[in-house]
């Protein structure tokens, strides 16, 4: 007997209290494997669309959702506690490029009974260790606070609505598929995340039960901002209002370069911390080299120094990576969620606060 | 430990910097930033950005002042305080920031419910809140009203809503003190107990406020204020208020203040018990000048000033606030005056002019004000037996009745109650709504007082909205009574842009402050003065709105078709009658007539002495110079008059007319099949809403049927240049000066005594027309008279055709420069519209559509037309031949 949607979430909270919770790693990489043709990605449905489909990875949750599956299941099967679903880029903003506005419900709700369904079956084998689905909600491919042309500073390619209105269509779609929780995920631009937090939290408006939220933000480089200029803490400051179950960082960097930034996210955030690096930087032909026991080892001692609760890998992540960092954590305490001062907290591009 | 104080940076606010709301108003965003740039290099922690400008779109502002922010780095390296009193704009403000924001403000002034979604959204948004003291029945003054708001405020948010108590910021309004009103003395003292208490028993909630209302009786005296910030704060912050609206940097530091001077604001900021005879309001308003620069050191008690004659004495007691020799100065002026109203209406009024002028100028403080009206009352007083006596008479007993009311939607009455003592000090009665009246209310009121005049007053900005709507539905509903528009988000602009257009029955002034209320409501319930008031009033907002137009940086304009699909239609669709002659007349004009005749105002103007005839002879800092000026001039145009200095000669002329297009066709006899000429006319193309047509001066005649129109030029300068000549040569510049001025003043008088026969007789459409010296003066009749180069049609060239088809030169004398100016200078011409609803408008800005019509119908290329009316262009011609080589 599979268990309730509110059954799952109380035993992710419960799984989150006892051990570091571990996630998937990345698909691009294991579809890439696949050597897919115009036509896979394409399918039945697609077949006379009038914009190539080759790349359009989200795709393949409708035209070949055998890989969608079996990818979950790779993941699952070497200890991921926690799967997402194969919809970064299921919004019709970021499916604009490919023509594909109108299946972006679909994609959403398959996508997300897809990975309920291999969810399930793993928790049924292992009734321990219940597996969970996220609901991978991407950055799109526009941004609220940056301009996109240099001459005109005040311009922005897309508005707010917009942005909200197709966030709050993908969360209700992902919902409506069956996900545990929301994965608002590679956040370069704070206001389109704040936009995605309200659309979220806007469903509740209309009947939909409240499903816990993790944020995970990007990191662009070594100057320790996001791509909109925040630093660690004013991004912290920024999101808090969403009360989210976890706060990360993941992508753009390895995690040799990312620690420092969960370090001050571990200090700030009263929430439990998630962290899923990519495999090291590119090399030049743009692959990652850094080897599963190599990030394995970078995420043991964060591990050990009780920066995370929640681990996976990103961009360059193999379910090998994934099972070195799964036996790394193993029985390693989770980091203590710190109790911190109430105060009145802020952010501009930096953070403010008034303690009492 | 000294308490942390957070510094909002207070610059970015259209409501308290003239110069970021000119910088937005005119578009100019570049350095708008700048200014939040230096708001944050000198400090602010956060910066509080308000576009509540009833001239701007409050959220399309915000979008795009905090969408350049977050461009710029080190500013956006700070927190935003979006600050509005409108939801819209502090959504669209949410919408564009990255970071936490502080919402400045919510409330309960519509309700509960109300309340708790903006909260809701707030949280939803990931804002800080900033809680007003506000609820269904107002805004908090007391301590325990501001407690009581304050506390179930905390209740709703913390307990129903779920907001984190750390995010709410209250502000229990800080409200003026000193002001010469009782009620007002204990504000600061309420808003420091108030403080207290929610710093106490309201876990995590931090207090805000905007300072620089608590000095704002002070306005004009900048370190007097300074120091009443600064000893505000320093009790303020000890009672635990955490951050506020304010220019910190320009504070003084508590110690260092004046012993006395601290002491003295200190007394009025804590409300303690007077150490002197006098109120400790008055004791600082008698200090305040002293401390203002180095003007105005102590005055030792003199009494020189009981020598002047007694209209002076009791200026002088007004302006000082002295209630000693009122009542003897006023018999004395009573005996030496007909009827007691006369001493009213002559030195007192006088006094309270100049009252209003001084404040005006930052020369006297509202509490002085509240004292000259005592004064005021206790002439009245004496005086109203008197009155008594002989309303066997006609007299009304009191001068007038105004209905005053703060409009929907907003609580705010200080102001108003303050201009209500005022007025009522002056005799006047007031009928006084309260506040949130809506306008079917106020209008149904105004109608069973049987009121005068109608004063909104109102302070947020949403009440200027409120007041257009006020306006528009006395036109709608037919009434005619003058509206007064005051409050301190109004402004002269927004009442000549906004709302003075939707009120067209009836007149509508903006009312600067309370001093000037007096004398506003005595111009507007004059007999005499009344239409010449809303006549200057009118053509003042003409041409603040041809200001206002030429400021705005790119403007909505309408396609010329368009424009011309929306042409004025006369709602009376019968033209004027048939004049008495068809073709000209020659005039030479009666010098006395035209010298009864003069419009004394502008002459001063000229001079650079300001203010209206004959009030300006009595003006205390003018006054004299105006005196002797005038009595220099009168015995001047006695001698013009009677030794014959000047001829006035004009010529006048009518003819059957009928509109071809935005052109006046004019036709040589009553066959209409010849053309004597043609006017071209430049049609309005700013984009109209609300039904208002986009007027072209051929609106006004009829397209077919028997119309006409009529043309005139008149000149009172013949003799004018030789004798300017004579008086220069004998080095008397003086006598020059005031020779040409004067046959300015002639040539004026000329052009309304002959429009005056025109109505009246030559094209007779108003043959019974009861109009007084003042009434022509104040522009009171039917039909126009616009010239050429002038705002309705701003093309000078056309003055060509006018010049011609009057013979002008041959009938009068007049010729014209090559830059189309009159010879001799002292001239005035124009075409004559005889439609009853033919009325002045200005052009306004043009688009090049319109340009490369007008050229052909002028038979010019296109870049003579840009030439000629480069002043209205709607672009820059450069930019279009440039782009055109390219």
């Amino acid at each position: 007997m599979a268990l309730t949607r509110s059954e799952r979430i109380a035993a992710l909270h419960k799984a989150a209290k006892e051990r570091i919770l571990v996630l998937d790693g990345s698909w691009g990489v294991m579809i890439q494997r696949e050597n897919l043709t115009e036509e896979d990605f394409r399918g039945e449905r697609f077949a006379n669309h009038n914009h190539p489909q080759k790349g359009n990875n989200d795709l393949l949750i409708l035209t070949r959702p055998d890989i969608v599956a079996s990818l979950h299941d790779a993941y699952y099967s070497v200890g991921a506690d926690i799967s997402e679903t194969n919809t970064f880029s299921a919004t019709t903003i970021a499916q604009g490029d490919y023509g594909l506005e109108d299946a972006v419900y679909d994609l959403n709700f398959e996508g997300a009974r897809i990975g309920r369904e291999v969810a399930d079956r793993w928790t049924e084998k292992e009734p321990h260790k219940p597996r969970f689905v996220a609901g991978a909600i991407g950055p799109t491919n526009r941004t609220l606070s940056l301009s996109p042309d240099v001459n005109d500073p005040g311009f922005r390619a897309v508005s707010y609505d917009e942005v909200y209105e197709a966030y709050k269509q993908q969360a209700k779609a992902l919902h409506d598929g069956g996900v545990d929780l929301f994965l608002i995920e590679t956040v370069f631009d704070t206001l389109n995340c704040k936009a995605a937090i309200k659309a979220v939290k806007d469903l509740e408006d209309e009947g939909y039960e409240p499903l816990p939220i993790w944020i995970s933000g990007t990191i662009t480089d070594r100057s320790g901002r996001t791509l909109s200029g925040q630093t660690a803490e004013a991004f912290w400051n920024s999101i808090r209002h969403a009360k989210p179950f976890a706060v990360g960082f993941n992508c753009a960097l390895g995690a040799e370069l990312m620690r420092p930034h969960i370090a001050e996210l571990s200090r700030v955030a009263d929430t439990l911390v998630s962290a899923y690096p990519n495999a090291g930087l590119p090399n030049a032909m743009g692959q990652y080299d850094e080897q599963p026991h190599e990030t394995g080892h970078f995420i043991e001692e964060w591990a050990k120094s009780g920066l995370v609760n929640i681990v996976g890998g990103c961009c360059g992540t193999t379910p090998d990576h994934i099972k070195h960092i799964a036996d790394e954590v193993a029985g390693v305490t989770p980091r203590a969620i710190p109790e911190r001062p109430k105060a009145l907290r802020l952010s501009g591009l930096e953070p403010f606060e008034l303690v009492a | 430990m000294r308490p942390v104080f957070i510094n909002v940076g207070e610059r970015t606010n259209v409501t308290g910097s003239a110069k970021f709301r000119k910088l937005v108003v005119e578009g100019d965003y570049t350095a708008a930033l700048d200014v939040a740039r230096q708001q944050v290099e000198a400090g602010a922690q956060v910066i509080d950005v308000n576009m509540d400008e009833g001239l701007l779109d409050g959220p399309k502002a915000m979008r795009t002042f905090l969408n350049l922010i977050a461009a710029e780095p080190d500013i956006a390296r700070v927190p935003l305080m979006i600050d509005s009193s409108k939801w819209e704009v502090i959504e669209a403000g949410l919408k564009c920031v990255q970071g936490k924001p502080i919402v400045n403000s919510i409330s309960m002034k519509e309700g509960e419910e109300a309340f708790r979604h903006h909260a809701v959204q707030c949280l939803r948004y990931g804002a800080a809140v900033v809680v007003m003291a506000f609820d269904e029945q107002g805004q908090a003054d007391t301590a325990a009203r501001k407690i009581e708001i304050c506390t179930r405020a905390y209740n709703i948010l913390v307990n129903e809503v779920g907001f984190p108590p750390e995010d709410i910021i209250f502000d229990p309004n800080i409200f003026a003190v000193a002001t010469g009103i009782e009620e007002h003395d204990n504000y600061a003292v309420d808003f420091i107990e108030a403080v207290k208490v929610i710093k106490a028993t309201l876990p995590y909630a931090r207090v805000s406020g905007g300072v620089s209302n608590v000095s704002f009786s002070f306005r004009g005296n900048e370190p007097v204020r300074r120091a009443i910030h600064s000893v505000f704060l320093y009790h303020a912050i000890n009672a635990g208020m955490d951050m506020g609206i304010v220019n910190a940097g320009d504070l003084p530091v508590y110690d260092d203040i004046d012993a006395e001077l601290r002491e003295a604001v200190e007394d009025v900021i804590l409300n303690r018990r007077q150490r002197t005879n006098v109120s400790n309001t008055e004791r600082l308003v008698d200090m305040a000048p002293r401390y203002k620069g180095e003007k105005g050191a102590a005055k030792v008690v003199d009494l020189k000033w009981r020598e002047q004659p007694v209209a002076g004495r009791i200026a002088h007691a007004l302006v000082h606030g002295i209630t000693e020799f009122i009542v003897e100065d006023t018999e004395e002026a009573r005996a030496n005056v007909d009827r007691p109203l006369h001493v009213i209406e002559g030195p007192l009024m006088d006094g309270m002019n100049v009252v209003g002028d001084l404040f005006g100028a930052g020369k006297m403080f509202l509490p002085q004000v509240v004292k000259s009206a005592r004064v005021m009352k206790q002439a009245v007083a004496y005086l109203e037996p008197y009155m008594e006596a002989e309303k066997a008479g006609q007299e009304r007993s009191s001068a007038g009745r105004i209905l005053m009311a703060t409009v929907k939607g907003d609580v705010h009455d200080i102001g108003k109650n303050i201009v209500g003592v005022v007025l009522q000090c002056n005799n006047y009665e007031v009928v006084d709504l309260g506040v949130m009246v809506p306008a079917d209310r106020i209008l149904d009121e105004a109608i069973a007082h049987n009121c005068d005049i109608v004063g909104l007053s109102g302070l947020i900005t949403p009440s200027l909205d409120e007041m257009v709507f006020v306006a528009a539905e006395m036109e709608r509903r037919g009434m005619n009574l003058p509206l007064l528009i005051g409050g301190a988000t109004t402004s002269r602009t927004h009442t000549a842009v906004k709302i003075e257009p939707t009120y067209d029955r009836g007149s509508t002034t903006y009312v600067i402050d309370a001093s000037r209320a007096v004398g506003v409501v005595a111009g507007l319930l004059s007999p005499t003065d009344k239409a010449k008031n809303e006549a200057a009033t009118r053509e003042e907002y003409v041409r603040i709105r041809e200001q206002y137009a030429r400021g705005q940086v790119v403007k909505a304009r309408a396609a010329l078709p368009d424009a011309r699909a929306n042409r004025f239609k006369a709602e009376n669709p019968t033209p004027a009658p048939k004049p008495t002659f068809i073709g000209t007349r020659a005039f030479e004009w009666d010098l006395q007539d035209l010298a009864d005749h003069i419009d004394w105002t502008p002459f001063f103007a000229s001079w650079e002495l300001i203010g209206r005839f004959p009030q300006i002879l009595e003006d205390e800092i003018v006054g004299t110079a105006a005196q002797d000026l005038y009595r220099d001039a009168r015995a001047m145009l006695e001698k013009i008059v009677v030794e014959k200095w000047y001829t006035a000669k004009g010529v006048a002329g009518f003819w059957p007319a009928n509109a071809r297009g935005d052109d006046i066709v004019v036709w040589t006899d009553e066959s209409r099949t010849t053309e004597a000429a043609r006017f071209h006319g430049l049609r309005q193309q700013i984009a109209k809403s609300n039904g208002k047509p986009n007027l072209c001066i051929s609106d006004f005649v009829a397209e077919d049927g028997d119309d006409y129109i009529g043309a005139f030029a008149v000149t009172a300068g013949h003799g004018e240049l030789a004798k300017a000549k004579e008086f220069k040569d004998a080095g008397d510049d003086y006598s020059s000066i005031m020779a040409t001025a004067l046959a300015d003043r002639l040539a004026e008088a000329f052009a309304e005594r002959l429009h005056k026969e025109v109505r009246t007789t030559l094209w007779g459409y108003v043959p019974d027309e009861q109009t007084t010296v003042q009434d022509l003066i104040e522009e009171k009749y039917l039909g126009i008279r616009p010239a050429p180069g002038y705002p309705a049609q701003p093309d000078h060239t056309e003055k060509a055709t006018l010049f011609r088809l009057l013979d002008a030169e041959a009938q009068a004398g007049m010729e014209l420069t090559e830059s189309f100016a009159m010879n001799p200078p002292a001239s005035v011409s124009g075409l004559y519209f005889g439609h009853v609803e033919s009325h002045y408008f200005g052009v306004g800005k043009i688009d090049r559509d319109q340009i490369k019509s007008y050229a052909k119908r002028k038979g010019w290329d296109i870049a003579t037309a840009e030439r000629w009316l480069s002043p209205i262009l709607n672009y820059d011609p450069s930019k279009i031949a440039k782009e055109q080589a390219a």
